[in-house]
């Protein structure tokens, strides 16, 4: 709850600091405002008792679970805007808005796991898939960004009637917008349900796995990653994601009734053709956001795994989760740095990076190898846990293509490695990185590797 | 703990060897590798037939242990490792490479997590090892390869797939044995009761990922362009300590775990080392290339090992440890003779040598010594191992011998006729041929004396390693 608000507050604040004209100020206020949030939900957290409770509606239900993400949420925020401040560099005056936006998108993908009632889940949903619409476009004088806001917003809207459409087969079918009155009636009288219920949860499920943008529901996701600005790109491929996700764990587990083994085979399938299709489509790209978009499509695909057990497997899809997104901005911030005056993502731009800037190659390097999950980087422990709990549950045919998928990222990833290691790039021979970016992808990558060599850090709290 | 000090050292040789310049990255190396050398001597001064543990929790659920093991026969891999990585780091000292200190960071770290491998009685944990020794490697050929660049990344690309696809097969044995088990621990996989089809998969996902390490035929095409394209360090951690990963781990983890598939497909693969052993010196007989041409007597070779570990018998494990420890010293003469004359002559084809007899007497002795050694001559290190292997496989069919035989044969045959070709004959090359350096020298010292000690007495190993390989021969027949 505390957090909700504290972080709706850092949204308003930004926009009053525009007012009274303190953009200078702005990011360093902002990181602090969330470094605060993300103690005292911390300290609520190791405390296990929230600090305020006057919610009378139950709209918002603070559980261990939803703590857990949320850390991680403002984690991956405060990363995000720890390099906003150099990415927009150039457009000072709007500065405002965009670090808003961000802030307000955080409450939303905070309100998504931490939801008492299915009013406020669909109001998270809203407020960060609105916010994410803006950001695509905001880099108005540029064509690709407007397509990618335009094509975001077209198909972000058709999910979002999706999932309110199903839920309000769902009140009809239960009577109740509340959470708990909803999981008492489904233990109650599960079975006989009228069957728009089922019909309800359904759609719901679809526009969610929209949102996180699972095969067969991604053909928007390339685009939009590729033209939006890379900032956002991060910021989609990784918070977005990542908050999908695990509202989807939530959703399930409140619905856990309804998870039939028609639709249990349903997410067995989108996660094989998840990881398949998006690592086969990964191998033949040369623009490196895309490449990262495909290798996204490709992680959600693993973090379904973890949706097929969900009574067991909390800390396993938070864990994923973290891992990933870690991974994936360090990769993203190397991209931008090593990016920002081109105008293009081409992966030549990242030829001989070793040379130029050992460092910066270093970071991708161990990037890319916890993407393609290799031990001691959090990645491999991150598949090794989603991959027990499929044996666990008896899905071994999943484990094997988790497996092939898995052996096909590698050639992407180490491609990608090795042209930053062999490759030369005639056009540039000086070359100086921003030191944000640097120290954010640093920063990214030793929570990675952190949470790699201690994974007891995640796996061992109670969630 | 006093186990665990060996991988501290190492770990932190690789940190400050990072941290310490170019200008000394190497000197530093050599040091903590030195000291390395001296702590796992001084293991084998402590060591009592019952071996140490240690072992901390590291995650409650699943659960994971930091637990570590030490028996005779990881004591032998140990000190094969540690003795080997200051000579192989002497190899490539006074030459000035490009990124030394990363270069010797990453020699520091795959030591260590080798060394992790030998030592780790968690599944997890060793397979954690396993796959950290890959990137140190991956990138020690990528940029430091010999030859063309695209060919380089083609070969590192190759290997490490391989490699990678092996190892995730294993992963998913190693997981499919924890949800059996509810423990990674390496004794509760050896208690492990699994049913005919279980081990059988088991046994599979463990032998792909070895299969490929080691190689054994058909899983060798990675091999002979890796060992071509790397740096001399990097053939020598491939050739001397890595491929010995692989058959440790057989003996390890693959033969105990499952009796039954272990019975049923040994016929099999014993038939495919053998044939790796002749493929590989047939096709060695062929190579103009001298790196090619050790890379495939190695493949031979090691195929000999494999056949000594599926013997399944106490001689055949024994030789096969014999062997591991001889092959590891041999190849690392043989490759430093390869680099040797391709940095005097720069070339690197048999038929442009010849002659080097007249010039470089010293040198001609110690090649021919490691030559001889590793076509198995009485009194060499490699002669005790190999016998007792063929004496191992004889227990189970005399017609294994008999066709592994052939293999001693056709390699003294392959070996001294790339002998002869490369060191005798006429002195045609325009230049000079300078003798052994005095490094170059001392190396060649160590690596014979050991060959030669050994192989008049090797009742030390032995000795060492006769209760573990006991140990494993009684859940191999059980």
């Amino acid at each position: 709850m505390i957090t909700l608000v504290a972080v709706s507050g850092l949204g308003i604040l930004c926009l009053i600091l525009e007012i009274i004209n303190l953009r200078k100020i702005l990011v360093p206020v902002t990181l602090l405002g969330l470094v605060a949030i993300l103690g005292a939900t911390a300290t609520e957290f190791y405390l296990n008792e929230p600090f305020i409770e006057i919610d009378n509606y139950n709209m918002v239900e603070t559980s261990r679970f939803s703590q857990a993400f949320s850390i991680l949420f403002i984690l991956l925020t405060a990363l995000i805007i720890g390099m906003s401040s150099k990415f927009y560099e150039d457009k000072m005056t709007k500065i405002a808005d965009y670090v808003s936006l961000k802030i307000f998108m955080l409450a939303g993908a905070i309100a998504m796991v931490s939801f008492g009632n299915f009013a406020m889940f669909f109001i998270g949903i809203e407020v960060l898939s609105i916010c994410g619409y803006v950001l695509a476009a905001s880099e108005p004088k540029n064509l690709k960004s407007n397509e990618a806001g335009m094509k975001y917003f077209i198909m972000g809207a058709f999910a979002s009637s999706f999932i309110l459409f199903g839920l309000a087969l769902l009140y009809g079918a239960t009577g109740s917008f509340d959470v708990e009155t909803i999981k008492q009636i489904l233990a109650v009288r599960g079975e006989s349900l009228p069957v728009w219920a089922n019909l309800g949860f359904v759609m719901v499920l679809v526009g969610l796995l929209f949102k996180a943008s699972v095969v067969p529901f991604h053909f928007w996701a390339p685009d939009v990653y590729e033209g939006s600005p890379t900032l956002v790109t991060t910021i989609m491929s990784t918070l977005i994601k990542v908050a999908a996700i695990s509202a989807l764990f939530k959703f399930l587990t409140i619905m856990s009734v309804l998870v039939t083994p028609t639709v249990q085979l349903g997410l067995i399938v989108f996660s094989i053709i998840t990881m398949l299709v998006a690592n086969i489509t990964a191998l033949r790209q040369s623009n490196l956001k895309r490449m990262m978009a495909y290798s996204g499509i490709s992680h959600t695909g693993f973090m379904m795994m973890g949706l097929l057990s969900f009574n067991e497997s909390a800390n396993s899809t938070l864990y994923y989760a973290a891992a990933y997104s870690f991974a994936a901005i360090a990769g993203f911030a190397v991209i931008m740095a090593v990016c920002q005056d081109k105008g293009n993502e081409n992966i030549s731009n990242i030829f001989g990076l070793a040379r130029r800037h050992p460092a910066l190659a270093g970071i991708m390097a161990c990037a890319m190898v916890s993407l393609g999950g290799i031990p001691v980087f959090a990645g491999f422990f991150a598949k090794m846990f989603v991959f027990s709990q499929m044996f666990e549950a008896r899905q071994i045919i999943l484990v094997m293509f988790g497996i092939v998928s898995s052996i096909i990222a590698i050639f992407y990833y180490f491609g990608t490695t090795n042209v930053m290691f062999t490759k030369e790039n005639p056009e540039d021979i000086s070359f100086k990185a921003s030191k944000r970016y640097t120290t954010v992808a640093f920063i990214a990558i030793s929570l990675n590797i952190l949470i790699g060599v201690c994974p007891f850090i995640i796996m061992d709290l109670q969630l | 703990m006093d186990i665990a000090i060996i991988l501290i050292i190492l770990l932190a040789g690789t940190f400050v060897t990072f941290f310490s310049g170019d200008k000394y990255a190497s000197r530093v190396a050599l040091s903590f590798s030195i000291l390395t050398a001296a702590y796992s001597l001084f293991l084998l001064l402590q060591y009592h037939t019952t071996g140490a543990e240690y072992s901390i929790q590291w995650v409650a659920s699943p659960n994971l242990n930091f637990s570590l093991k030490l028996d005779g026969l990881s004591l032998l891999m140990i000190l094969l490792n540690s003795i080997l990585l200051p000579v192989i780091i002497l190899t490539t000292l006074p030459h000035k490479v490009p990124f030394e200190k990363l270069l010797y960071s990453l020699v520091m770290f795959m030591s260590f997590a080798m060394t992790g491998v030998f030592l780790s009685s968690d599944a997890l944990l060793y397979y954690v090892f396993w796959e950290a020794s890959l990137i140190p490697i991956y990138f020690i050929i990528v940029m430091w390869g010999n030859g063309d660049k695209s060919k380089r990344r083609q070969a590192a690309m190759t290997f490490f797939i391989y490699t990678f696809a092996g190892s995730l097969f294993m992963m998913a044995a190693i997981i499919y044995m924890y949800s059996k088990t509810g423990s990674f621990q390496l004794m509760d996989f050896y208690n492990a009761d699994l049913n005919t089809t279980e081990q059988i998969w088991v046994f599979l996902g463990f032998f792909f990922a070895f299969a490929i390490k080691i190689p054994i035929f058909p899983f060798h095409s990675w091999q002979a362009n890796v060992y071509q394209r790397a740096p001399l360090i990097g053939t020598l951690l491939l050739g001397a300590l890595m491929s010995k990963m692989g058959l440790y781990s057989v003996i390890r983890w693959q033969l105990p775990i499952a009796p039954y598939a272990l019975h049923k497909f040994q016929g099999i693969i014993l038939v495919l080392c053998i044939i790796g052993v002749i493929y590989g010196a047939i096709i060695a007989l062929r190579q103009s290339n001298l790196k090619r041409f050790f890379a495939y007597a190695s493949l031979s070779h090691v195929g000999f090992i494999a056949a000594g570990t599926y013997a399944l018998t106490f001689d055949g494990l024994l030789g096969a440890v014999i062997l591991i420890l001889a092959h590891g010293f041999g190849i690392v003469g043989l490759f430093l003779s390869a680099e040797i004359i391709h940095r005097r002559m720069n070339t690197t084809q048999i038929p442009e040598m010849g002659g080097i007899k007249g010039v470089a007497p010293k040198f001609t002795i110690a090649f021919l010594l490691m030559v001889l050694a590793s076509i198995a001559i009485p009194l060499s290190f490699n002669f005790t191992g190999e016998f007792t292997i063929m004496y191992g496989l004889y227990q189970v069919n005399i017609w294994y011998v008999i066709f592994i035989g052939t293999s001693m044969f056709l390699g003294a045959f392959f070996m001294l006729r790339m002998y002869q070709q490369v060191m005798l004959g006429e002195w045609t090359f325009k230049g000079a041929f300078k003798d052994l350096t005095l490094n170059e020298g001392f190396i060649f010292i160590i690596l014979i004396a050991v060959v030669l000690f050994f192989g008049i007495y090797s009742k030390p190993i032995v000795e060492i390693v006769t209760p573990a390989l006991q140990e494993i021969l009684v859940y191999i027949n059980r």
